[in-house]
């Protein structure tokens, strides 16, 4: 391994990955480097949530994670369905209601909902807690109203 | 049953799910910033520091030196018009001897990376000679000429009724709303691809291709058709992606390289190269009786129109023709002035024009209402307009106007209950626990809105759709640019509701096929919508001609409904009488005329209207200025649901936008510089933020001239729901905040000078 190179786990799939420059995000290193598009960018500043993926078993900004600190690490995106051609709960549950528009914030919404329902498996999840959940997440579409449809509706189809 | 009707039972009326949704939510749908091709070079701006200076010199020598750039343009490399602009080209490509606001366009670079891009950038040295620039709005028309144009951007006069009136009480105010930045999620990004023809090919998340088209070709010096804009994915657009941004540079540099290139803003480019909502400011006075009845309105508008025109003339239309509202107004002295100064550059933004005056009108409905010792809502009941009364602009207000339904049914809808819990995200301040309950002051307000439908003032407006036919399947060929609104879905569902085929497939929208117009003004429904259905129709027609051939029957004998041809012996299936015949239809849909205004803003300006109303329940911390907004009501003239979910999404959307609006968002800017161009600094509503959406009733009264009777909906919840907003919290405060929006900084001030 030279210095610039990492070994990194995406969606289950350990690789290799090379920093293209110092202070390359794990962003940059998942669309410009690995091409999965998914994980979105809008801000650069960890304030919208578009680029939201699993690091490590934590939701975060893959915009403020270095890829030179993924080393060893596991991150899921939202490319990380059930299977190629199918919709994971949480995503059928956006589709179906309503919940997505323009669709720019979908995949960041969506890896928050996912990540809202493994931390809380069997629990009951108030509103209140869903807007907290979600609230890292900008969107400029909806209002959120269909998201939290959505995200209640997923809730109860996961239990 | 009419036959409108009748077609409404299928598919139109229902939640048909968006056919880009799968890809939506599984990261597949390519929005711009997701083409790429090998091979392609990376692209980047030069934009002015300054707000207003002389160019001494542009050097970019060094830049052009450096290992992996391939282009270095500037002003001398525009082939074509070096000017551009939506309605008056008056904006330079790129600037040549003077720059006029911060941001403003200098030069741009390929490279083979982003990287080399950006310190190529650096490298160009722009010697500036700074001039003393207009910032302040009031001053443009008093201050020397900042443009060959002049610092008028347009003066609207609406002069109505009698000049005689009495009154018994006047109430008057000055209002300002500050500077909304549309702030789509998908900042702006084009890929341009060089043609074998000396053409070019671009991508690019646009709200309507044809005029990008249009001003590319111009600015390049080619010929229309050499020029192919694709619909690219867009991350939203509210406004935002009307104007050119970055499609003239992307294509010059494409054309200059030889090579595909790709151009991405990042957030704060975002902020720098798109227009933003005008500015306003509003000094009003209401003449009324002593039961509040109105006498008379008169209003002086300034928008600050920024350094280029853009759309500012037709904002300034909307603003003067719609400064009353919803109202009777016997005599109204209106004057709005669009002017040209030294700040960024506004244009369009959903509800355009229309979303300033009605914060103004609407607070001063609530003096009225104070003044007469009225309820918000009966003031606005005794001088609610009816379907039939004439406009300030002397135009019957015809086509349907439930506006008192609207008003009545949301004055009726239950309150929510006051707060008792004392939750984190049940206070204002949010989980911040500053707030304590019984400090804790609720309020209410109420405001109704009015906007036309569709270009105004004699602008050919219209659109082309094709739709193709093979066996059971429609193919639909527009320009209608998607950008979130729906239109993929509600497309689908007109054709297949009108030729009764279950299988309907949206083409990619290119420039290939007519103009769809643009998607602003509320009007794609109805226009591209339209468009359509008369293909649609046009081939039924067709249809109907074959088989009364095949089956040798006269014309009129033949009926189609649901997918069959039948008539005197015969029945057939559409797909076994079409059997591996096509057939296509190409419809040009225009709405009714209209006309330019008189010198006395008077005339037959627009084709339909659109009514909102909203109530706000707010819970305010006066001391503390914090708020939260507890609950948003309304009610809302649809014409017609085509998709009642989509509709929902539209208006629950457009209100999340009247509250950023309403209490928080706004660009600062400071000598001609905006000082908050990024999501840490300009904040708009999150899920905390933005408060549930009790639609009380969508009023279902089919306009007779629309598709299906469908109105636009886009736009009405943006107009009222700020209105409401401010109108609860100064229910709350007693405090007279006419500014919006209304940040805890203004509720503390004003408390400290009023308490």
């Amino acid at each position: 391994m030279t210095a610039s190179d990492i070994f990194i786990t995406v969606n289950g799939r350990g690789q290799r990955a090379r920093i293209d420059y110092p202070g390359q995000s794990l962003l940059s290193l998942l669309r410009d480097s690995l091409g999965l598009t998914g994980t979105k960018n809008a801000c650069e500043q960890g304030e919208c949530g578009s680029c939201s993926v699993m690091f490590d078993g934590k939701l975060a900004c893959a915009c403020l994670v270095l890829a030179a600190d993924c080393d060893n690490s596991s991150v899921e995106t939202i490319e990380s369905g059930p299977r190629d051609d199918e919709l994971c709960i949480v995503q059928r549950a956006f589709h179906e209601t309503g919940a997505v528009q323009c669709g720019f914030c979908t995949p960041g919404l969506v890896m928050a909902v996912r990540d809202l329902i493994s931390r809380s498996r069997g629990t009951e999840i108030e509103d209140a807690t869903i807007r907290e959940a979600i609230s890292g997440n900008l969107c400029r579409c909806t209002g959120y109203g269909r998201v939290l449809v959505a995200a209640r509706f997923a809730i109860e189809q996961s239990r | 049953m009419t036959a409108t009707e009748d077609r409404l039972a299928g598919l139109l009326g229902t939640s048909v799910l968006r056919p880009d949704g799968v890809a939506k939510v599984s990261g597949q749908f390519a929005f711009s910033n997701d083409l790429n091709v090998p091979g392609m070079l990376w692209g980047g701006t030069l934009r002015s520091a300054v707000p207003y200076a002389r160019l001494r010199r542009i050097d970019t020598s060094a830049a052009r030196r450096m290992p992996g750039v391939a282009a270095v343009i500037s002003a001398a490399d525009v082939p074509g018009k070096p000017l551009y602009g939506l309605e008056v080209p008056d904006q330079p490509v790129f600037a040549r001897d003077i720059v006029r606001y911060v941001g403003e366009p200098i030069a741009a670079v390929a490279a083979i990376t982003p990287d080399i891009v950006r310190a190529a950038l650096e490298r160009i040295v722009v010697d500036y000679s700074p001039l003393e620039p207009v910032v302040d709005a009031t001053l443009a028309l008093s201050a020397e000429p900042i443009h060959p144009d002049g610092n008028l951007l347009r003066r609207v006069c609406v002069r109505s009724g009698a000049p005689e009136f009495s009154y018994d009480v006047m109430v008057e105010g000055t209002y300002s709303v500050g500077m909304q930045d549309q702030a789509f999620m998908g900042p702006e990004c084009g890929l341009a691809i060089p043609a074998q023809d000396g053409g070019v090919e671009l991508h690019v998340a646009t709200q309507w291709l044809h005029a990008d088209q249009r001003q590319i070709a111009a600015c390049l010096g080619i010929e229309l058709g050499q020029v192919r804009v694709v619909q690219a994915g867009a991350g939203g657009a509210f406004g935002a992606r009307e104007d050119v941004s970055l499609q003239i540079h992307l294509c010059l540099l494409a054309l200059r390289t030889g090579c595909p290139v790709k151009l991405a803003y990042n957030r704060e480019e975002s902020f720098l190269g798109h227009v933003h909502r005008h500015p306003a400011t509003m000094q009003y006075r209401h003449y009324a009786t002593a039961e509040g009845a109105i006498t008379s309105i008169e209003a002086e508008i300034i928008l600050d129109g920024g350094a280029y025109a853009s759309t500012s003339a037709a904002v300034a239309g909307n603003a003067a023709f719609f400064a009353c509202g919803p109202y009777v107004v016997p005599r109204a002295r209106i004057d709005v002035h669009a002017v040209r100064t030294n700040n960024p550059p506004c244009g369009a933004m959903r509800g355009f024009g229309a979303v300033q005056t009605c914060f103004a009108h609407e607070s001063q409905m609530d003096k009225l209402a104070a003044r007469c010792g009225l309820d918000p809502v009966e003031v606005r009941m005794r001088n609610l307009l009816q379907a039939g009364d004439r406009l300030i602009t002397g135009q019957e207000l015809d086509g349907p106007a439930p506006i008192a339904r609207l008003l009545r049914r949301l004055g009726s809808a239950p309150l929510p209950p006051r707060t008792s819990e004392t939750g984190p995200f049940s206070l204002p301040g949010g989980a911040g626990r500053t707030t304590d309950l019984e400090n804790v002051q609720r309020g209410v307000g109420y405001a109704l809105g009015m906007k036309q439908l569709m270009f105004a003032e004699g602008r050919d407006d219209y659109a082309v759709a094709r739709v193709s036919l093979t066996g059971n399947k429609a193919t639909i060929t527009s320009a209608c640019a998607e950008i979130g609104q729906g239109f993929v879905t509600v497309a689908q569902q007109i054709a297949s509701d009108v030729l009764g085929v279950s299988q309907v497939v949206l083409e990619p929208a290119t420039t290939d096929v007519g103009s769809a117009g643009s998607s602003s003004a509320s009007r794609q429904t109805w226009m591209s919508g339209g468009a359509i259905q008369g293909a649609c129709d046009e081939l039924i027609v067709q249809i109907r001609d074959l088989a009364a051939k095949r089956f040798n029957v006269p014309v009129e004998l033949v009926s189609y409904d649901g997918g069959r041809a039948w008539g005197p012996g015969f029945d057939i299936e559409l797909g076994d009488l079409l059997a591996d015949r096509e057939l296509e239809s190409t419809f040009t849909h225009r709405h009714k005329p209209t006309r330019q205004p008189d010198e006395n803003g008077q005339g037959t300006l627009h084709v339909a209207f659109a009514f909102a109303a909203h109530r706000a329940v707010v819970d305010v911390d006066p001391e503390l200025g914090l708020v939260r907004i507890v609950d948003i009501a309304t009610t809302q003239d649809v014409g017609k649901i085509l998709n009642p979910v989509q509709a929902v999404g539209q208006i629950e959307g457009g209100i999340a936008q009247g509250v950023g609006l309403a209490v928080m968002e706004e660009l600062i800017v400071r000598e001609g510089r905006i000082r908050n161009p990024s999501f840490t600094d300009y904040l708009i509503p999150t899920s905390l933020d933005t408060p549930p959406v009790t639609v009380v009733e969508l009023v279902e009264e089919p306009h007779p001239d629309a598709p299906f009777g469908a109105k636009g909906i886009g736009e009405p919840p943006t107009i009222s729901s700020t209105a409401a907003i401010a109108a609860a919290i100064r229910d709350a405060t007693g405090l007279a905040l006419p500014k919006v929006p209304i940040t805890g900084e203004e509720i503390a001030r004003f408390a400290y000078m009023e308490g």
